[in-house]
């Protein structure tokens, strides 16, 4: 099937089977698979049977779907939408009104249990979920409904994951995540505002090649992408850690790309690799922190949308060098066998040495004691002859 | 008059002991706070942890990286040292979850010289190799003068002061305020890097008064904590937690200069309670008062001597 590409691939994309391939390893490596499985996931995505893809929207902005057509060349974009069979997306469908409402219906009834089930935008909940409908049906009612088919959800976007901007503040619809509408089924959650495309497009092919998900953390994040805190693999980390700081915008630290913490960079609290793969393509420094301004932690909820801008992070202190010695350190690795044999060899050395010495001592002590005793008795024989003699 | 000997001995020996007593009218008050004494305010609540601080200090005072581990990658001293004045310690219980919360939680503590009010270190130092600065009250080091006795290093209530082992002629490291630096007109360099003005620096009277206000306020209320110094423009607003009602180094041996403010007890962050009485002033009164006029010598020089006589009297002579 991969010897067919280039017959079907470069007319209908304009991109050649090099260029295909080479995409499909690096959407490996980025899920920490060997490049090897590039082969798998291009065979994957060229399978006929492509999976069907049912996208939703709910109260969202549409910047996570900008997001992913920005995935690479605009060429590309066209591929992965047309690989996964995108039954039904408000903003890429063809089709409008009861013939989209039609055709989601139709797909989602002829692929039920197989299909891979999107959405973006919190889920209003507040006065019947009245604050978001499509087609006269609270979104609610879409979610429950296509939910019940999907083979896998992704929730994408930070709205999607927890709430994210609709839920910020006083929250006006009740506005929440995914996972709260359905708490029983497994949510792959996609947070960012919007999240990195290839977060999404990593998952989403490890799920049409392998049929498998990505390993999650405890809220839902693939491990893969949401590991480690941005502060971790910060460019500006060395300033941080030299506490070399930009003050305010513009300032000579802020010139010299010095640390963002004191302008409120939530780094230090937010899970999430972009300083690692950056936004868009277009090399070193693409992404918030590296054009200079502070993270503000939209992947993180109770941080982005929830935390003034340039409040101070609370940092979380994993890695080094970020050790610190207890307050009740213990100091010194105590005595290594190698030095307690020749302490104990220097000891017994010394007390040998005393003990021939004491010994030796007495001898050279009770000679003269003898000779004393001698000669007292000489002197006292004299007395005794002297005073015979008086 | 005739007074007969054994009268006259015992006079002078109670008398000795009675001089040698330290009567109250002769004790050794606390010293003062200087006049302009310059103070710290660290709030462990505050600190973060990154250590800027420590590095911050290694290169105002040219000292060099100091690594528990084999690989000297990080600079990680395990206590102050021959080469380490500042350094930011933790303390861990349980779980060690929430920042600031004795059980399962964890606080940091920033720990290097006092600056006490009637400083240990000064007291027993016979050489005045550690001086107080009369004006500012920084207590500062003088290797010139120093005979390398290290009675400083057991003196100080608070384990700061250290001797360089690592060096033939070593000496004794700790911090000084930053001295060089204040007399510049600059900060200190651990408050200079301080991100979230866990370290803040003024007169030991802002300080104190700082450190009142911010335990008179509400839990969980917002407060614009000042960074570097009280008027500094630079603030920043965060949540204020639950303090302990304590300014650790207000009354502690005399008072210091510098103070702290802390979540969890002071004790867990080998900070102890120290009486309000400084060591220095118990101590001193003791010696003053028994080598008072020379008293007490010269009554142990007679006694010597009269239990001498009296033995070479008992022994008889050859």
């Amino acid at each position: 099937m991969l010897s067919d590409l280039d017959l079907h691939l470069e007319p209908a994309t304009g991109i050649s089977r090099r260029g295909f391939l080479k995409f499909c390893s690096g959407v490996a490596v980025t899920i920490g698979l060997s490049p090897a499985a590039g082969a798998r996931i291009a065979q994957a995505v060229m399978d006929p049977k492509r999976p069907p893809v049912i996208w939703l929207s709910a109260q969202e902005c549409t910047g996570c779907t900008e997001s992913l057509l920005r995935a690479h060349h605009p060429t590309l974009e066209n591929l992965i939408l047309d690989m996964v069979s995108l039954d039904y997306h408000e903003t890429l469908s063809v089709a409008a009104g009861h013939q989209a409402e039609a055709a989601r219906k139709a797909s989602m009834d002829e692929n039920f249990g197989n299909y891979l089930l999107v959405v973006d935008g919190a889920i209003p909940t507040k006065d019947g979920g009245i604050y978001c409908k499509v087609a006269d049906r609270t979104i609610q009612e879409h979610l429950e409904e296509a939910a019940a088919g999907a083979a896998a959800i992704v929730a994408i976007g930070s709205c999607a994951s927890w709430g994210g901007i609709p839920a910020s503040g006083i929250n006006p619809t009740g506005a929440v995540g995914v996972a709260e509408i359905l708490p029983d089924k497994t949510i792959i959650n996609i947070p960012g505002c919007p999240p990195n495309p290839y977060n999404f497009l990593s998952t989403v092919l490890q799920f049409v090649a392998f049929g498998s998900l990505p390993e999650l953390d405890e809220k839902g994040r693939p491990k893969f992408a949401y590991g480690r805190l941005i502060h971790e693999n910060c460019e500006r980390r060395p300033h941080f850690d030299a506490g070399r700081f930009a003050i305010e915008f513009g300032d000579e630290g802020h010139r010299q790309g010095w640390c963002l913490y004191k302008l409120g960079c939530k780094g230090p609290e937010t899970y999430a690799n972009c300083p690692a793969i950056l936004f868009g393509d277009v090399g070193s420094g693409s992404w918030p922190v590296g054009t200079g301004h502070p993270c503000f932690g939209c992947t993180e909820e109770g941080v982005g949308f929830t935390k003034p801008i340039h409040a101070l992070a609370d940092v979380e202190t994993l890695t080094p060098p970020t050790t610190f010695a207890a307050v009740d350190q213990p100091k010194g690795v105590g005595m290594t066998p190698g030095a307690a044999g020749v302490v104990g060899a220097a000891a017994g050395a010394a007390a040998g040495a005393a003990a021939v010495m004491a010994s030796r001592l007495g001898k050279v002590e009770l000679i003269p004691e003898k000779k004393k005793k001698k000669k007292k008795k000489n002197k006292g024989s004299k007395k005794e002859s002297t005073a015979a003699e008086e | 008059m005739s007074i007969k000997r054994r009268d006259f001995l015992k006079a002078a020996v109670t008398g000795s002991a009675v001089a040698a007593l330290p009567g109250p009218a002769e004790a050794r008050p606390n010293l003062e706070v200087p006049p302009n004494a310059v103070g710290m305010l660290y709030d462990a609540t505050l600190c973060i942890g990154c250590k800027a601080c420590m590095v911050g200090c290694k290169e105002a005072n040219d000292m060099p990286v100091e690594s528990a581990d084999i690989s000297p990658i990080w600079d990680t001293p395990l206590d102050t040292s021959g080469k380490t004045k500042n350094i930011i310690k933790v303390y861990t219980d349980g779980t060690a979850e929430v920042k600031d919360r004795e059980t399962d939680g964890f606080s940091f503590v920033k720990r290097h010289c006092m600056h006490c009010v009637d400083p240990g270190c000064i007291s027993v130092c016979p050489v005045t190799a550690m001086r107080k600065d009369p004006d500012t009250g920084v207590v500062t080091y003088h290797e010139e003068a120093c005979i390398g006795c290290r009675y400083c290093v057991w003196a100080c209530p608070y384990n700061i002061p250290k001797w360089d082992f690592e060096d033939a002629f070593g000496k004794i490291n700790k911090c000084e305020f930053c001295n060089h630096l204040l007399a510049e007109g600059k900060l200190p360099a651990c408050v200079d890097r301080c991100p979230t003005g866990a370290s803040l620096f003024g007169t030991r009277e802002e300080m104190l008064e700082e450190a009142h206000r911010r335990l008179a306020l509400e839990p969980g209320d917002t407060y614009d904590y000042p960074r570097n110094t009280l008027d500094d423009p630079n603030r920043h607003e965060a949540v204020v937690p639950h303090y302990v009602n304590k300014v650790y180094g207000e009354t502690q041996g005399g008072g210091t200069q510098v103070m702290v403010l802390a979540g969890v007890p002071f004790g867990k962050l080998d900070l102890p309670e120290i009486a309000e009485r400084s060591f220095a002033s118990v101590s001193e009164t003791i010696q003053h008062t028994v080598y008072k006029g020379l008293i007490a010598p010269l009554a142990l020089l007679g006694g010597l001597m009269f239990i001498s006589r009296r033995n070479i009297e008992k022994g008889g002579t050859e």
